[in-house]
């Protein structure tokens, strides 16, 4: 992180720790799956900011314009540095929810929160979340007109952010999903799961707290998928960051997060609050542990049970 | 790229064939069957009267292509400015839309006397044709363009606090330009029809010497050889225009449209 950044980062750091004397805790669970050495580029400078963004929903509803109520009275907490799956049938709400969490939209009910980790104070949507806040969609969602490095630098540009220090972290960014020789292409030459590395990259340009992920490598094959799940895993182990994860798949939920919960049809309402049993450490091969064929059926089931 | 001679030669060489064919045809008809050249001019005497002794009617395309060129020019600026406009607010677009309709659908021979009259006479209000006749196309493309903008795109613009400045200049324009090309190619040739049109009419009045006032003239005393070269003057100025454009829009959008 240069400079500039860092101090921007630093300064709204420090607007919102204002009120609090907590110190910043060095130490998290996850640090015990880092696999670290594995990727010496994801060692952050220790004077980092420490922590994911938590989000607490309360009783919140959205009907659309149309008479559609796509939720009605969700509760959720979700702690500072959590991986949340969610998972529900088609149509049931699920994208809606996200982006209620990224205040790209308003609630007509209820209320959505952030929240620092350490003092659990509540922080209300347009205050400071802005670049806390990163939202990958299904598709990757690229301007075509831009190569893959004016894409991924983006966010900062649109922040305001100098051309040189903008381009250095979007280099950084791009080596981090493995990209790395393709940084001048334009992304109708790439492949989808390039695309969609980009689209990762792009999302975390701006080293956000939160990472909002809407169904995201839903049009990849399998093994794309489980690669780009492999590297999200150790992405978010090493980048302290809170990550919400809407899938369709028992599998893909079971093997990145630590959480996972499953909605009924619309209107969505959270019918099973699971948290896995599975080790932290997740490397490719657990996916054919017993323990984890059993996780996924615990998922599998629950989802069954409310799609009839 | 590598393909470039031959997609060339594909591309121009069957059309030039055919125009060759079809002109042969005309002419060995007109002669067998000896058809007065007042009815039916030979086109060697059309490309005759382009040659040495042409120089009026080159003259006339020069005033036209002038005319022409400042109309689509005015059309361009104007449209895509009414466009970010009408983008810009629903309410807007609502109450304003349906009257740049009237763009569309004026009958530009009723009112090239009246802008004689508000305006003079001379290039301008021939111009001033051109631009009414070609302005709605490039409102209407360039607005569809920039309405239907992907959502998530929107959203990811919205998500890192982008000025609405920078909405536009950096997502919504850019994806419209594909649209914006689409209404440009369309208005180039109304353009030219425009000005030629307005020439008709009232370009005899003054000094404007277009290719619609030569039109004009040779039909009267009855020059069919040079109306026809008058006329194929005119749809080359389209044709050239047309093709600019193409140009343009190829290497704008090559790298990333589908298009190209
Ligand atoms: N802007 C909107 N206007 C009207 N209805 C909407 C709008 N957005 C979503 N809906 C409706 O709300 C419901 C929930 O939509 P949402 O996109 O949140 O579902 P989802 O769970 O993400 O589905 P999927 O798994 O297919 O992505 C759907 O029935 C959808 O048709
Ligand atoms: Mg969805």
């Amino acid at each position: 992180m240069s400079e500039r950044l860092l101090k921007r980062f630093d300064r709204t750091d420090r607007a919102r720790n204002e009120q609090h004397v907590t110190p910043k805790a060095h130490f998290s669970m996850k640090d015990h799956a880092l696999g670290l050495t594995m990727l010496p580029m994801l060692q952050k400078p220790s004077h980092h900011r420490e922590s994911g963004l938590g989000v607490r929903i309360e009783g919140v509803r959205r009907q659309f314009e149309n008479g559609v109520v796509a939720l009605d009275g969700i509760d959720l907490n979700v702690a500072s540095g959590e991986f949340l799956a969610i998972l529900g049938p088609s149509g049931c709400g699920k994208s809606t929810l996200l982006r209620l969490i990224a205040g790209l939209d308003k609630p007509q009910g209820g209320n959505v929160f952030t929240m620092e980790a350490s003092h659990g104070r509540a922080d209300r949507h347009g205050l400071g979340t802005r670049a806390d806040i990163a939202y990958v969609f299904q598709d990757a969602h690229l301007l075509p007109w831009r190569n893959v490095l004016a894409n991924v630098a983006l966010p900062l540009e649109l922040m305001g952010i100098e051309r040189k220090v903008r381009e250095e972290s979007a280099l950084r960014a791009i080596e981090q999903v493995g990209l790395g020789d393709a940084a001048d292409r334009y992304p109708n030459q790439l492949s989808g799961g390039m695309r969609m590395r980009a689209s990762l990259a792009r999302a975390l340009v701006t080293e956000p707290r939160l990472l909002l992920m809407d169904e995201p490598f839903a049009a990849l094959d399998e093994i794309t998928r489980q690669r780009l799940d492999d590297q999200l895993r150790a992405l978010w182990a090493a980048l302290n960051m809170t990550v919400i994860f809407v899938t369709h798949s028992t599998i893909e939920a079971a093997f990145l997060a630590q959480r996972a919960i499953v909605l009924s049809s619309r209107p969505a309402r959270i019918v099973e609050d699971y948290t896995l049993n599975l080790p932290a450490e997740r490397t490719g091969s657990i996916r054919s542990s017993p323990a984890f064929a059993r996780e996924t059926r615990v998922l599998y089931q629950a989802l069954e049970r409310n799609e009839v | 790229m590598k393909h470039r001679p031959t997609t060339f030669l594909a591309t121009v060489l069957p059309p030039a064939v055919a125009l060759i064919v079809v002109l042969a045809a005309i002419e060995a008809w007109a002669r067998w069957t000896h058809q007065p050249a007042y009815l039916v001019p030979r086109p060697s005497t059309i490309f005759l009267a382009l040659g040495p002794g042409g120089s009026a009617l080159w003259n006339a395309l020069l005033w036209t292509a002038v005319a022409s060129l400042a109309g689509f020019a005015v059309s361009t600026i104007f449209g895509i400015f009414a466009a970010i406009l009408l983008a810009g607010s629903k309410w807007v677009r609502r109450a304003v839309y349906p009257y740049t309709l009237f763009f569309q659908t004026v009958p530009i021979v009723a009112i090239a006397p009246l802008l004689v009259f508000w305006m003079g006479v001379g290039i301008v209000p021939v111009a001033t044709c051109a631009f009414v006749v070609s302005v709605f196309p490039v409102i209407a493309n360039t607005l569809s363009g920039l309405v239907s903008t992907e959502p998530a795109l929107v959203d990811l613009f919205r998500l890192y606090g982008a000025s609405r400045f920078a909405s536009l200049w950096k997502l919504r324009l850019p994806a419209a330009l594909p649209n914006i090309f689409t209404g440009l190619r369309i208005a180039a040739g109304l353009a030219v029809i425009g000005a030629v049109v307005a020439e008709f009419l009232v370009g005899t009045l003054g000094e404007h010497e277009g290719l619609g006032v030569r039109i004009v003239e040779n039909t009267k005393y009855a020059y069919p050889d040079r109306v026809f070269a008058a006329v194929l003057l005119a749809s080359f100025l389209g044709l050239a225009m047309f093709a600019a454009i193409n140009f343009i829009a190829f290497f704008s959008l090559r790298r990333w449209h589908a298009s190209q």
